[in-house]
């Protein structure tokens, strides 16, 4: 695939055309045949049916099935968001960089698709993230120092699931999907009006669980939105190699709706979520939310995308950026003044101070609580390895005194 | 275990763990039965049979074919609060769904620091002996036994089918349920009344001096009519029915071979890394001044499983397990 191919989708569209739940997206797929099956396949054509309320340049266009109207506060709230989810971010590659993180998933770039899907839930709902839903995660009440715990390596999250609604992290790419669906599975056997959402990337479109969930989703007709943030490379990889149609595409061979949003665009993404969402608990079943946009740093502190993309790829996505276009948005509507993006971008510093701190300052767990919650119950084996291990251990002291 | 007369009735294997399902659903409304034709046809083995007729298809569900989606919505519906029992239509299609039992349904206490709970019960109907095709006759259950946070056990006749089954799914953990699938249709008198063993504590199902046979799931049968084979020979085995492959109930498996001073570990599963290495090696270790010979080991071959009109040369049976007890008996 020419990096021509790529980046020449569909954002620059700023009137936006059909689709809406539930119509389940055109089918401008390439026709498989022996010869293209057979041959490099052809790309697929850009989509025009993207999801856009707020352009780049910061105005707002309207859409025929969807529209979003905030008081002013809202809108500043989601600003404040966006802010506070890139500092974490900064903060965390600063931290990395420092030692004090062994490695760091980076949501550059992605701020808008995680705070906008993120304020789409409401108390009662489930999220069940990949590793790099930091933003979500900022949404959802948890403290963003849990987030730092698993890439520090003292613990693998640490906050309660069930209290904030928030699973923890998964790292084995599309698991999370059939947990969402189940969980979703259980929503409808208690009668409940909630929803799930499970977030997964363009890479995990591939896998097998994701496509198991959404044939589960379907079939069940379970409460669940799968958000697949299409940030266009998993790894090294572009989305060339996991997919000939666009993804959201996909949701109409398993019988359900499928959108792509502006994923830089956070009133589209809150927008679209909210709506997917609204139908789940209404007994519609699933929808695939395919949000359009691009991982700006690279796939984790270890990785050097330098290897395998363009830096213009990274120029024409600048220009996307979903912070600056929120910004300009409401500087234009009069919602806020530099006071109030003075303030915010002062919350953020007090943010990162708390990040930096709290990183520093977390402790190594002690060795033997490894064995506090490997079960649930008594364990004999975990009893008797505990105590050897133990006594190991206190010989050291023991030689010492 | 006193036991009341008047309520024992014959009850095949498969039929106990039917009633043992039945009464954990009577119990508690959030246990789930899910899987591969577990409804109408109450599955291939029929043992959840009846069971969506009287529970409704929200608590007995089948499933798309997708063993990882079993597996992974169980999880989910388990962080909703249900205690889902799931069934592998056979032991050999539980691959698909190794992933998440591995990396997920086993880690997910751990890794919420135990926050997360998930009582989930993966039946697997497992062994030889039925003349089956191709991965259908298989014994992966070390694979499980290996994996850290997983408890792993299987019953070996009615009685312990009925209760096991009720108190996997009572476990605050996953419990890997093995069942063998060749005694399905043993009968024994079952009383529901009685009080059953814990479901980690091993039991000695034949008491003798001269050597202690180790075996658990279908083995135990077999072991049993070597004992009593042996017997006419004037040689006294003792047979111990494991029941639980993780946790270990070390502290009756050495008290036997304490008093006997010679193993004889049986099962099904290729030999290579099963569970009769690591028995040999805690017995070795805690026991080494009591043997009298090496622990010995009689399991299937290090192959694939083989065509069914083999199978009976593959799989150990009382000849082998006698001549192995007899290698033992000599040193």
């Amino acid at each position: 695939m020419e990096e021509s191919d790529r980046g020449s989708g569909p954002l620059g569209v700023t009137v936006p055309r059909t689709t809406a739940i539930p119509s389940a997206g055109s089918t401008q797929g390439v026709p498989v045949t022996v010869e293209s099956a057979a041959g490099v396949a052809p790309p697929a054509p850009p989509d025009p049916s993207l999801v856009q309320l707020l352009t780049p340049e910061g105005e707002r266009v309207e859409h025929p099935d969807y529209s979003i109207e905030l008081s002013d506060e809202e809108y500043r709230g989601l600003y404040r968001d966006l802010v506070l989810s890139r500092r974490i971010d900064t903060e965390a590659t600063a931290l990395q960089r420092q030692g004090e993180l062994g490695i760091w998933a980076s949501l550059l770039g992605q701020e808008a698709a995680q705070v906008g899907s993120g304020r789409a839930l409401q108390p009662g709902d489930y999220a069940f993230p990949t590793y790099r839903e930091h933003g979500v995660a900022l949404t959802m009440g948890v403290d963003p120092l849990n987030l730092l715990g698993l890439f520090r390596g003292v613990n693998n999250g640490g906050w309660d699931p069930a209290e904030k609604g928030f699973h923890l992290y998964t790292i084995v790419i599309g698991s999370q999907a059939l947990h969402a669906t189940g969980y979703a599975m259980g929503i409808q056997r208690d009668g409940a009006e909630n929803a799930v959402v499970a977030y997964f990337g363009d890479g995990a479109t591939s896998q097998g669980d994701v496509n198991e969930a959404f044939v589960w989703a379907s079939v069940f007709n379970a409460p669940v939105v799968f958000f697949c943030q299409n940030n266009q490379w998993a790894i090294s990889e572009p989305l060339e190699r996991q997919t000939r149609i666009p993804l959201y595409q996909r949701a109409s061979g398993f019988g359900f709706p499928g959108i792509r949003v502006d994923g830089n665009d956070v009133l589209a993404v809150l927008a679209v979520t909210r709506a997917a969402l609204a139908a789940a608990r209404e007994g519609q079943g699933p929808t695939l939310i395919e949000a359009w946009t691009y991982r700006m740093g690279a796939h984790t502190t270890s990785d050097d995308p330098t290897r395998y993309r363009v830096a213009s790829e990274l120029e024409e996505w600048t220009h996307k950026d979903p912070i600056d276009r929120m910004r300009k948005y409401l500087t234009a509507q009069q919602f806020a003044d530099s006071a109030y993006f003075d303030s915010i971008d002062a919350e953020a510093e007090e943010l990162a101070i708390h990040l930096r701190q709290g990183c520093r300052d977390m402790p190594d767990p002690d060795p033997l609580t490894i064995f506090d919650h490997a079960y649930a119950e008594a364990h004999p084996l975990m009893d008797e390895e505990r105590e050897q291990f133990a006594a190991y251990l206190s010989s050291f002291t023991e030689e010492a005194s | 275990m006193p036991r009341s007369a008047a309520q024992a009735t014959q009850t095949t294997l498969a039929k106990a763990i039917n009633m043992g399902l039945r009464a954990a659903m009577d119990k508690d409304p959030k246990v789930l039965v899910m899987g591969e034709d577990v409804g109408k046809l109450g599955g291939v083995f029929r043992v959840t049979d009846g069971l969506q007729k009287d529970f409704g298809e929200a608590r007995v569900i089948d499933t798309p074919l997708a063993e990882s989606g079993i597996i992974g919505t169980a999880i989910g519906l388990a962080l909703r609060g249900y205690r889902p029992v799931c069934e592998i239509q056979f032991d050999g299609f539980i691959y698909p769904g190794f992933d998440q039992i591995v990396t997920q349904l086993a880690k997910m206490h751990a890794r919420a620091l135990g926050h997360t709970k998930l009582p989930v019960v993966v039946r697997v109907p497992f062994g030889g002996g039925i003349g089956a095709v191709e991965h259908h006759s298989e014994s992966p259950e070390a694979y499980f036994a290996h994996t850290a946070g997983l408890r792993v056990v299987s019953c070996s006749n009615p009685v312990d089918a009925y209760f096991m089954i009720q108190q996997a799914i009572d476990c605050q953990d996953p419990v890997l349920f093995f069942e063998p699938k060749r005694r399905y249709w043993e009968k024994a008198e079952l009383d529901q009344s009685m009080t059953p063993d814990p479901l980690h504590q091993a039991r000695v199902v034949r008491e003798g001096d001269d050597l202690t046979l180790v075996a658990y799931g279908p083995m135990v049968k077999t072991c049993l009519e070597a004992a009593t084979a042996a017997e006419e020979e004037g040689r006294n085995l003792e047979v111990l029915d494991l029941r639980s492959l993780s946790p270990l109930d070390t502290d009756t498996l050495l008290a036997s071979v304490r008093k006997t001073g010679r193993v004889v570990v049986v099962h099904e599963a290729p030999v290579f890394l099963g569970m009769g290495s690591e028995l040999a090696a805690r017995i070795s270790e805690k026991c080494f001044y009591h043997l009298e010979a090496p622990v010995l080991r009689v399991g299937g071959f290090d192959t694939p499983y083989p065509p069914s009109r083999v199978e009976e040369e593959y799989l150990p049976d009382l000849d082998r397990v006698l001549d192995a007890v007899d290698r033992s008996l000599a040193y």
